[in-house]
């Protein structure tokens, strides 16, 4: 990863819910770039616009949802990017899974309880790739599976016949098998347990490392983005409010609300400690506070953050581009 | 020279208030056209032989993974289940009540919290009706109306909603998760109960006002003198906010003790597996290497229907022994690490007594 090339570009993307007055913006603003072969976290509470993000950014987006602007640029290898917000049904159509793939929120229930597993997945081979023999097409489904842990007898057997870390393993093995450049993972392992979701995590870093994706990997849980991930993106009420590396950010987080989120997290090593969480409650959508979202929460307010959005960009106080923050405090004010 | 060991103070243990002994649950399976010509009755063996002690101002924390039975352990505590052996003792009495009023003289001294917030309140009525209803079923509401409005504001107060006003005439849709979980709280209180029992109480909550729920409950222990049972999947969280810590797996507890020993000189292979495979930021080297080391098999806990024979840990259990799959360990006391408080695992490794 030494040449950091771009796979995905989200430019200015905002998401609206609902059209004019009774709409409220989930998304606002949000530039973000995946590189190849990098796993980007993007961690927030309930509310802040991550999942949103996510089906926006893959067009996935069910009405009342409506993208109001910004464009995602999507590199593929060797061709010529193109903006995926201007692709035609038909385009969309190839675009997705073969290129970009999701893997959904309790992904465990996503699968059709009256197909074989055999079935789903053939079915995904079929419609991408019509060319392909059956028999060079199970082969595909059973090399994928044996990739993701599963044995290949278990090809034929319905989704109630597996247990919940296997259905799991199930679908990120469906949104692998077309090879495509970005996985989004949407809270992947929630519902697993810790031990499970260790299993999986760790398969999916091999994996990562064997096929060459990016991962854009959806989690409220940031203490497990931190040991996982490459980079971090902070979202607060529907915005980014801070980007660094994982190392950077766990040591040196610069907005407040990302030190108070990593402040929410009891440790397991170490000394206790009284911790606080954070004041308040999450924003509500309707009634965003003016200025900086975070301000009715933030220990550190003062006048300006009412009154003013803070926007995203290097601090001053750090002189790395590789991270950015947006805030008012002394320091973390972009440069220029 | 001779050694003399050091002056224990005497610890003040406090009272205990609520007490299982071998408590065991097992839920029938539903018998099928095939089970029609045999004899045995398959059930699920969730809980088996568990014993637990709530102690008053102490927190105990209950951690395993889904399906390890510790929210039966919680339903047969508060009597929503009838066990199918052993004994729940309060206050040294032995107590088993299914509804009427000795059901409810029982619920007026043990509560429970439950998970969600947003399904354990009814969406058509008021705050005020929640803990109305709780104050007048359990006696406490007063003459008249105005000492009920005095107690609704003190229960308000309780788990801090400030100010009560604002809250009390508010439905449940517009209050925030942590609110509501706090309204489900303060009606717990309502009853003036001895013991908690909360089921997961933040799990469904933001991760950033998870530990306001947390800290109200152990001020509210320390204030009200309460007995809480905390159960949780996150053994971070328990050492946090428990005194003690017990760890269930597939129905049996392998291992407790002070949850500051428990958490860092675990001693069952299984908690050490479960804290090898917490998230933890402050082990960054270990990236790329996230397989659990201790684990054996697939990282799925067993069928409960037909549990494994002896330890039910053993077919993922990296130092299992010959005697680990025929005998079922017994709790073993494990040598006392620094501050005097016991610590034991059911575990073949302790047989000897001896550390490892």
């Amino acid at each position: 990863m030494s040449v950091k090339e771009p796979v995905l570009e989200i430019k200015d993307f905002s998401v609206d819910y609902g059209l004019g007055d009774q709409g409220v913006q989930a998304v606002r603003d949000v530039t973000l770039t995946l590189h190849r072969g990098e796993v980007l976290g993007l961690a927030g509470e309930s509310g802040s616009g991550k999942s949103t993000l996510a089906y926006g950014v893959t067009r996935l987006l069910p009405p009342p949802g409506v993208i109001s602007g910004g464009s995602v640029i999507y590199h593929p290898p060797g061709g010529d990017p193109y903006d995926v917000m201007a692709l035609t049904d038909h385009e969309l159509r190839a675009f997705r899974w073969a290129e970009t793939s999701i893997v959904f929120q309790g992904a465990m229930n996503s699968l059709n309880p009256v197909h074989k597993v055999s079935t789903q997945m053939l079915d995904v081979i079929k419609a991408h790739e019509p060319d392909l023999s059956p028999q060079a097409r199970t082969a595909r489904a059973q090399e994928m599976l044996k990739l993701v842990g599963i044995s290949a007898d278990r090809m034929d057997a319905y989704p109630h016949q597996l247990s919940g870390g296997m259905r799991q393993r199930v679908m990120i093995g469906m949104a692998l098998v077309l090879q495509p450049q970005v996985v989004i993972m949407d809270e992947p392992t929630t519902a697993l347990d810790v031990v499970m979701q260790r299993q999986i995590l760790a398969q999916l870093v091999e994996l990562r490392e064997r096929l060459g994706f990016s991962v854009l990997f959806i989690t409220h849980d940031l203490s497990l983005l931190v040991e996982f991930s490459d980079r971090i993106a902070i979202m607060y009420g529907g915005r980014i409010v801070e980007e660094a590396k994982s190392a950077d950010l766990y040591k040196d987080s610069l907005h407040p609300y990302s030190e108070g989120l990593l402040k929410s997290f009891p440790a397991l090593r170490g000394p206790r400690r009284e911790l606080s969480g954070i004041p308040g409650s999450p924003p509500d959508l309707r009634g965003m506070p003016s200025g900086c979202s975070f301000h009715p929460r933030c220990p550190h307010a003062f006048d300006r953050c009412s009154d003013e959005v803070p926007l995203l960009g290097i601090p001053s106080a750090r002189n790395d581009p590789s991270r950015s923050v947006a805030c008012w405090l002394p320091g973390r004010v972009p440069v220029g | 020279m001779t050694v003399t060991g050091p002056a224990v103070a005497p610890v003040v243990v406090p009272e205990v208030v609520l007490e299982a002994e071998g408590l065991t649950k097992h839920f029938p399976v539903r018998r099928g056209l095939r089970d029609l010509f045999t004899r045995d009755r398959k059930v699920v063996h969730a809980v088996d032989d568990l014993n637990l002690t709530l102690r008053r101002g102490r927190v105990t924390a209950l951690v395993g993974e889904s399906g390890s039975g510790k929210s039966t352990v919680a339903r047969l505590l508060a009597q929503l289940h009838r066990r199918t052996d052993g004994d729940i003792r309060l206050r040294g009495e032995s107590v088993e009540v299914h509804g009427g009023r000795a059901f409810r003289a029982y619920c007026r001294r043990v509560q429970m919290i439950f998970q969600d917030p947003f399904a354990s309140l009814n969406p058509t009525h008021t705050i005020r009706y929640h803990l109305t209803r709780a104050l007048k079923i359990h006696g406490r509401a007063g003459k008249n109306s105005a000492e009920l409005e005095q107690n609704l504001r003190d229960l308000l107060l309780r788990v801090q909603l400030v100010p009560p006003e604002r809250y009390l005439d508010k439905f449940p849709h517009e209050l925030s998760g942590g609110q509501r979980q706090r309204v489900s709280i303060a009606r717990a209180l309502g009853a003036d109960p001895e013991v908690l029992l909360a089921d997961e109480p933040v799990s469904m909550l933001d991760v950033s006002i998870r530990l306001g729920v947390l800290n109200l409950l152990r001020d509210l222990k320390e204030r009200l003198n309460l007995a809480i049972l905390y159960i949780t999947h996150d053994i971070a969280s328990a050492r946090y906010f428990a005194d003690e810590t017990m760890v269930m797996y597939a129905g049996r507890m392998v291992e407790g003790g002070d949850s500051e020993t428990v958490t860092q000189n675990p001693a069952h292979p299984y908690t050490r597996l479960l804290i090898e495979s917490a998230p933890d930021p402050d082990r960054l080297d270990r990236v790329g290497d996230l397989r659990a080391p201790e684990d054996q098999g697939s990282g799925e806990p067993p069928s409960l229907i037909a549990p494994p024979t002896g330890c039910r840990f053993h077919p993922r259990c990296v130092h299992a022994m010959p005697k680990c799959s025929t005998e079922l360990p017994p709790r073993f006391e494990l040598p006392v690490v620094d501050n005097g408080q016991s610590h034991w695992a059911a575990c073949w490794l302790y047989e000897e007594g001896a550390a490892k």
